[in-house]
């Protein structure tokens, strides 16, 4: 069974139809072409198909497209303002954060999407202090970007990029 | 693979009177698991993400409503001081991902013996709002809504509303063994509660046997030993923790799996327990008790 959805992707909308049971990051793969966000374990264990959904880092493996018809979505693509990168995207090359490179556009969006939620307040499972505001140290980088799997272990270099990104 | 998309509460209960083989989908982190393997081919999905008043949370009876489609980190962020062990719970489900879609309905509808939010739903006396067209609102007590392994106390025809919690009355506390922070299935948990006025201590175990489950003889322990006003003032007896972990593992009913043994859980669940009162006991004296 085929439904047609739109979604805004990285600033563009995009009229589509999928079968029902198409997930959202096959549809952007597979059906838009859009390719930054990877297909690492499609069940939500890796985090390399995280984007930014309507405002917050979700695997979009474990997404139905056709339940985000209307959606935005950001794209570790759609972090850049051309050739200007995110600083988020500077930090992971500048302190090399990666090594064969494909959980990083997933990295980025999870990063980008922490900091926000590091700005609104929230705690995490390793904030001690549930009052004040959290303070981004390494082990709270560390807890917060759980979500996302790196097979070669760049893991010293992206908690470093994550903590310049943070700047 | 017909798909289901209700724009009210209304129409959803409609679509599931008709239609008691779709699966009913919030944020999809459990259901699209088993879709994504094809463990599972429901010939219908029934989407509630339209239905914008399960996301939503309210007061009610001085008691707290929580939608059954409200995701875990706005749980955390909107109610969780006043339902702490809830919160300490949903903090540790999947990844930050997960919980930006995940939600106590889902946790619920799935009834995965090893769901976070369980334990402290039964330490909290929570209970379970379900409705269906034909039959109206039915509330069900969390430890009557676990019927076995995935199985529930829910009809073919309702869906679920929304979980009731009073707000902490007491100090809080959730506890689970796994083999990293996120992404894994609790090998165990345990959930405890303080209810001081009722002078009493609820208890919930995660992972441990077919469903989520109290630890009744624990619980009337410590009851009869914190019996009368001046034992909840006073520092905890000698031996009286380590004699309600005892219970609680006793309490467990653990199989042996990929996990973990039985025998592990049972002790680590005696050392959960333990602890876990512990916090409880010092929050308490402290006055704090919140966290």
């Amino acid at each position: 069974m085929d439904a047609s959805i739109r979604l805004r992707v990285d600033g563009q909308w995009r009229t589509l139809d999928v079968d029902t049971r198409t997930t959202l990051l096959d549809a952007l793969r597979e059906r838009l072409g859009v390719t930054s966000p990877k297909k690492g374990c499609d069940h939500g264990q890796c985090g390399s198909c995280t984007v930014l959904l309507d405002g917050r880092r979700a695997v979009t493996c474990l997404a139905l497209a056709v339940a985000h018809d209307g959606a935005e979505i950001v794209t570790a693509e759609g972090l850049a303002d051309g050739e200007d990168l995110h600083p988020v995207q500077r930090a992971f090359l500048e302190q090399d954060g990666l090594q064969c490179g494909y959980c990083t556009p997933g990295q980025v969006c999870s990063a980008v999407g922490m900091l926000e939620e590091v700005k609104a307040g929230w705690p995490s499972q390793v904030t001690e202090d549930l009052a004040g505001p959290p303070e981004l140290d390494d082990e709270e980088i560390r807890e917060r970007m759980s979500g996302n799997l790196c097979r070669c272990g760049a893991y010293p270099n992206i908690v470093a990029a994550i903590r310049q990104g943070a700047r | 693979m017909e798909f289901l998309r209700p724009l009210s509460w209304e129409e959803a209960l409609a679509l599931r009177a008709g239609r008691p083989d779709a699966v009913p989908i919030q944020g999809g982190t459990d259901v699209m698991v088993e879709i994504n393997f094809e463990v599972r081919r429901p010939g219908a999905l029934l989407d509630l993400n339209p239905v914008r008043e399960l996301a939503e949370w309210e007061m009610a009876e001085g008691r707290l409503r929580i939608g059954a489609g409200l995701p875990y980190t706005r749980l955390i962020e909107e109610v969780g001081d006043r339902v702490p062990g809830l919160a300490q719970a949903a903090r540790t489900v999947g990844s930050p991902q997960i919980r930006n879609r995940g939600t106590v309905g889902g946790n619920l509808g799935a009834a995965s013996p090893a769901g976070d939010c369980h334990p402290p739903l039964l330490a909290a006396g929570a209970q379970v709002e379900v409705e269906s067209a034909a039959g109206g609102v039915r509330m069900i007590p969390a430890e009557e809504f676990y019927l076995g392994v995935k199985r529930t106390a829910l009809r073919d025809d309702e869906l679920i509303r929304a979980v009731w919690l009073r707000p902490a009355e007491g100090p809080q506390h959730f506890s689970k063994v796994g083999t990293r922070n996120a992404m894994v299935i609790a090998v165990c948990s345990f959930a405890i509660a303080l209810h001081p006025a009722e002078r009493r201590v609820g208890t919930g175990i995660g992972s441990a046997a077919p469903t989520p489950l109290r630890a009744a003889e624990a619980e009337e322990f410590l009851a009869g030993e914190l019996a009368g006003e001046p034992a909840w003032g006073r520092s905890l007896p000698d031996g009286l923790a380590e004699r309600f972990g005892e219970l609680v593992g006793r309490a467990a009913a653990p199989i042996d799996d990929v996990r973990g043994t039985a025998a592990y859980r049972r002790h680590a669940l005696a050392v959960m327990a333990r602890r876990t009162l512990t916090w409880a006991w010092q929050d308490r004296l402290a006055g704090t008790g919140r966290s």
